[in-house]
């Protein structure tokens, strides 16, 4: 039995949480734009600003932990081309989760409403109130986070591939299953 | 020299009883204003109405003899987003249909001293009438003198949200409105 590599035990909570929040942000994003207006889409857009600045937070904290703390290396099989791949959706998705919730913030301001991170925190509009700005940037959200979602299901099902079908111990670099090679 | 001076003393002498007997009830629509602002989840929301009628009289010697009348044009309202214009027309909100305008009469105005004055009148909104005082600063200018006044109502008062939007800790029951009257004695 030889120790699996794994991502630092902070990489391994932050990488989950910001995952979990991406998976309620998300379908709540695609959920709530077509509600008539109700005191409850107004709790859901809420709820999805504070998810979204949370991401972005804690996507702050990954990036600064990710440049100081050297990743685990790839398992010694993997071909070349995905190992390339690898590090361009790596790349892309952190570029995306850090896009993707400022430009919603930037939307939320040209829209004319402020961004107030749990109703207690209010954030300062970096542009101001501007119509065709707002549906601008609400056309460029919907299309990082398409994008985003692209990425994300290359992300999934290559780690998924590399752990089910290669036989490669994959998740467990990111924290799932024992800590040793059986 | 002399003679000009004598010459701007007598025209000073003339202008000033004229200026200060004036009566101020000619509103200016383009420099005047009416604004609020509300809370919903927190956030600061700004809107206003960009129709709306004053009739007023004003002498700032007989403050007590004052008249206002605004008459508020609902379907020019900026609730900050068109989704809220329309919803604001709807039963639930200011059912526009029934009540299309909102009504300020004041009843009676204080002198507070240092061109401030309290201004007491009846606030008539879908159908029902609270009594309200408002603080006024008035700011005698060149061309036009302003008033300006800010003061909170709550919206449940006049059933404004009912039902779903009842729920104040989505909407905030208070409203913050602020105003602008711009006016000459001409």
């Amino acid at each position: 039995m030889s120790p699996v590599s794994r991502y630092t035990a902070p990489a391994v909570v932050l990488h989950w949480l910001v995952a979990l929040l991406i998976f309620v942000g998300f379908p709540l994003g695609v959920y709530m734009v077509d509600l008539p207006l109700s005191p409850d889409k107004l709790k859901l857009y809420s709820y999805h600003k504070w998810i979204g600045i949370s991401v972005l937070l804690l996507v702050g904290i990954r990036l600064a932990w990710r440049l100081t703390h050297t990743p685990p290396p790839l398992p010694a099989g993997i071909a070349a081309w995905q190992r390339r791949a690898s590090a361009i959706v790596h790349g892309l998705l952190y570029v995306l989760m850090v896009a993707i919730p400022l430009s919603g913030w930037l939307m939320s301001s040209a829209k004319g409403f402020q961004t107030v991170w749990f109703g207690v925190l209010p954030l300062p509009d970096l542009v101001d109130k501007n119509r065709e700005l707002g549906e601008l940037l609400a056309g460029v959200h919907k299309a990082l986070n398409f994008t985003l979602l692209a990425l994300v299901v290359m992300h999934v099902g290559a780690a998924l591939q590399h752990h089910f079908i290669e036989r490669q111990p994959f998740l467990q670099r990111m924290g799932l299953g024992r800590k040793e090679r059986t | 020299m002399t003679r000009k001076l004598t010459l701007l003393t007598l025209m000073a002498a003339l202008a000033a009883p004229a200026a200060y007997a004036v009566e101020y009830r000619t509103v200016l629509p383009q420099q005047s204003r009416i604004g609020f602002e509300f809370r919903q989840m927190g956030v600061p929301v700004k809107g206003g109405f960009k129709r709306f009628a004053t009739e007023m009289a004003f002498d700032p010697a007989k403050p007590e003899a004052a008249r206002a009348r605004i008459e508020i044009d609902l379907a020019s309202i900026d609730a900050g987003s068109s989704e809220a214009d329309d919803e604001s027309a709807g039963k639930l909100w200011f059912d526009r249909a029934a009540y299309p305008k909102a009504v300020f009469v004041a009843s009676q105005v204080r002198a507070l001293g240092a061109n401030r004055y309290e201004m007491r009148g009846t606030l008539t909104l879908k159908g029902r009438s609270r009594e309200m005082t408002v603080p006024v600063t008035y700011t005698p200018g060149k061309g036009a003198a302003t008033f300006d006044g800010a003061f909170v109502l709550r919206r449940l008062d006049f059933g404004i949200g009912e039902g779903m939007w009842a729920d104040v800790a989505t909407v905030a029951n208070e409203v913050r409105v602020n105003f602008r009257i711009a006016a000459t004695g001409n």
